[in-house]
């Protein structure tokens, strides 16, 4: 990733889409920026060259496929899906079959991250469990317990010295990677409801990014669940100071807007990219780590459930429940 | 102690087939049961054998593909699988590893459309599930637990014909036994609790509740021997009722039960609940609803079926498999039913919306084939194409699965009516 872009967070454009014909429910550039990836209803990985828009599908998955993340030299890419599967695969061949498939949760994997030296994959499930996995053997390297509920993000910081998991009740636990001993608990609970008439338990820390300097974790998810079952929520962003683990901002559209906050970045210049999917149909924004409300707000053309940043800082991928793999592009500063 | 007229002699005691009018009764008028038009044609030996009904009700409306008729892999099954149950063959949701281990005493039915009822809308299916007529204005009809109380319970039941433990506060203001009157309306345990005032107060003491109880009684006497009412024939069977109650207070109390009994069914209000069901049952309960709540999925519905399903799924085939066990469901109709069931449709919240034109229910128990599957949606979920059925064939299998007549009926202000839809007949092909 580029340490100074110098995009305009104000501005956001659609460049191009993909199309496929099933729901797409993660999306994720390949490090090299070459190649955009996608995980779909249909139980697909489809890979799109960029520039020339070509379509690859990855078949093994035997559900959804819902989380994906690459080794950090591009050449090794990992799903997981609602089958419980943790699959292996070669990022860029031509006619791409699985390396390795291994029951990783029960009986789904909800994230998947690997670590900045491209040696682990940590996955979370609907087990509650985080499970440690060395990405070169397959071999599971270690289990770690102690989230209540379903555990729906785990996230390396840049260095790899720490990982983050965090869950449907807003709590986000910090191990110490080297040893994988726990560290400390921090609070995003204000992104989990409880409703005493539904008898449901909604919403939880649905992404986690980290500031490039590690001062800040954005938790994102929602708020104000007033019908959980009736999707009437609203879309939040939690920062986290870093060090303390203490809340230092909730950030939320300034309009009534109705949704989920499904994935939160933190863009090399110092802002926050943020997609929401719902009511008001699939969004991205740009916040500013000291504003409650964003600094600007894109509309799609249809819900989505995942964003992504380009490597190069200027491009945003999105995957959206019409099948289309959306493009959209920041524009860049002028300079006079 | 009890009231002279309302404990001994035929002409005063609230019988159940004894006349009851309800103050709350829409059809308002005096309700008997017709000679030669009884619903016990086909209770002989009912006595013998105590027929019940437990209906595990899955409020808001589960999703049949997530619980007993999945299409995994096609566009509408979602992300769940399906597995192989105890009968080969029959394969449901892989949400349900517990209930399938237990298939062969149940039986699925699938094809069930409610459709013709309009019944997307949750009172109006809820009503007719539980009715198994289509919700009409100025008409109410007892809902099956008040049927149960009526024609399954016993005057000298020592808990009401009709209970209902219901998530939350419970109690849902309705008028459950229509024209059967507030004898048959249902006892509400909000949230599995005893009902509330059911402790005497402890610096009562025995001899001064006697007492009090003995002044009461003579005052009641000589009241009815002026006034007699429907009113104060059901103030005073609700007071004995209550007397009863708090004599046999700890059957609501599952801390009574074994600690592995509490685990195996859960440590949530649903795994309790089902477990309190299970100890009313066994204490003569004629009818226990047990809600579990809640299915209405617009939003997330897989992630929310995840863990209900799972909870039901522990709470329910742990009291199925003890029923069985225990020998009590020969004499035991079970049912799992919803208003309706959900969209094959996924929308975009990841949802699943109403869905009434086909969906599927479960049964088990006395009376009802084991090990079967009947009905069929075709390969998308959307529609039956075999063996249709709605509320009110299903109404009609469960009253003469427990050996009542459906063609039995009532006599309200004179005019005969039918326990069940006249124009609906049972499926008889679940019939034992």
């Amino acid at each position: 990733m580029n340490t100074a872009v110098s995009v305009d967070p104000a501005k956001i454009a659609s460049v191009k889409e993909f199309a496929h014909s099933s729901p797409l429910m993660t999306c994720r550039f390949d490090p090299t920026g070459a190649y955009v990836l996608a995980g779909s209803q249909d139980r697909l990985v489809i890979r799109w060259n960029l520039e020339s828009a070509a379509k690859t599908t990855f078949e093994a998955h035997e559900s959804w496929v819902q989380a994906l993340a690459f080794a950090p030299d591009g050449r090794t890419v990992l799903s997981g899906g609602c089958d419980g599967k943790l699959i292996w695969w070669n990022a860029t061949d031509q006619k791409p079959k699985p390396i390795r498939s291994i029951a990783a949760h029960h009986p789904w994997v909800r994230s998947i991250a690997v670590s900045p030296d491209g040696k682990l994959a940590a996955t979370s499930g609907t087990d509650k469990l985080v499970k440690i996995w060395s990405i070169e053997d397959g071999k599971l390297v270690h289990e770690i317990s102690g989230h209540a509920k379903d555990v729906y993000r785990v996230l390396f910081d840049s260095k790899g010295a720490f990982l983050f998991s965090a869950d449907l009740k807003g709590l986000v636990k910090r191990w110490e990677a080297a040893t994988w001993k726990h560290l400390a608990d921090l609070d995003a609970a204000k992104l989990y409801h409880y409703d005493q008439g539904q008898g449901v338990d909604f919403g939880g820390v649905r992404d986690l990014a980290i500031s490039p300097d590690g001062a800040l974790i954005a938790c994102s998810g929602l708020i104000e669940a007033s019908n959980p079952l009736g999707a009437v929520h609203t879309p939040a962003i939690v920062l986290l100071d870093g060090k303390t683990g203490k809340e230092k901002l909730l950030e939320r559209p300034k309009e009534d807007i109705k949704g989920s906050m499904w994935s939160v970045r933190f863009h090399p210049d110092g802002f926050l990219l943020a997609g929401s999917g719902g009511g008001s149909g699939g969004l991205l924004f740009t916040f500013k780590p000291d504003q409650v409300n964003e600094t600007y707000k894109f509309t799609l053309p249809n819900m989505l459930y995942d964003v992504d940043l380009h490597p190069d800082g200027k491009r945003i991928a999105s995957a959206h429940y019409d099948g289309k793999l959306r493009l959209s592009a920041f524009a860049p500063v002028k300079t006079t | 102690m009890r009231c002279t007229y309302s404990c001994g002699s035929a002409e005063h005691v609230l019988s159940r087939r004894s006349f009851l009018g309800g103050t709350a009764a829409l059809l308002g008028g005096a309700v008997a049961g017709v000679p030669g038009f009884s619903p016990f044609a086909l209770a002989d030996s009912l006595e013998k054998k105590r027929k019940q009904i437990l209906v595990v009700y899955l409020a808001g409306g589960s999703s049949q593909l997530e619980t007993w008729d999945p299409k995994p892999k096609t566009e509408t099954g979602g992300p769940f699988g399906a597995i192989e149950t105890s009968v080969p063959g029959i394969m449901i949701s892989e949400l349900l590893p517990r209930t399938a281990k237990l298939m062969h005493l149940m039986a699925l039915v699938r094809g069930v459309n409610t459709h013709a009822a309009a019944v997307d809308d949750h009172g109006k299916g809820d009503y007719l599930m539980h009715t198994g007529r289509a919700q009409a204005p100025g008409q109410e009809y007892p809902r099956l637990g008040a049927v149960a109380s009526k024609f399954l319970g016993k005057e000298t039941d020592a808990l009401p014909g009709y209970i209902h433990i219901a998530p939350g506060h419970g109690g849902l203001g309705r008028n459950e036994s229509a024209f059967l009157g507030p004898r048959h309306a249902p006892l509400y345990l909000g949230n599995g609790q005893a009902p509330a005032n059911t402790l005497r107060d402890p610096a009562i003491t025995d001899p001064a509740d006697q007492s009090r109880q003995a002044f009461r009684c003579m005052l009641n006497d000589r009241f009815a021997k002026r006034r007699r009412s429907a009113e104060t024939e059901a103030y005073t069977s609700t007071y004995e009722q209550a007397a009863k109650l708090m004599r046999e207070r700890d059957v609501f109390d599952i801390s009574k039960e074994h600690a592995a009994d509490r685990f195996r069914y859960g440590d949530f209000d649903f795994g309790r609940h089902c477990l309190l069901a299970r100890r009313l049952l066994e204490a003569g309960a004629t009818y226990v609803q047990c809600v579990h709540s809640n299915y209405d999925t617009h939003n997330e519905n897989f992630a929310f079926h995840l863990e209900q399903v799972g909870e039901f799924d522990q709470g329910f085939s742990a009291l199925l498999e003890d029923l069985h066990v225990r020998g009590r469901l020969e004499h035991t109709l079970v049912i799992v039913m919803s208003e309706f069931g959900r969209t094959p449709h996924i929308n975009f919240y990841q949802g699943r919306d109403h869905w009434c034109k086909a969906w599927s229910i479960a049964l088990a128990g006395c009376g009802i084939k084991k090990g079967i599957a009947l009905g069929k949606t075709n390969a998308k979920g959307t529609e039956v194409v075999d063996h249709e059925v709605t509320g009110g064939h299903l109404f009609h299998t469960y009253l003469n699965a427990v050996g009542l007549d459906p063609a039995g009926g009532f006599e309200v202000d004179g005019r005969p009516i039918q326990i069940a839809e006249p124009t609906a007949t049972s499926i008889k092909e679940l019939l034992a």
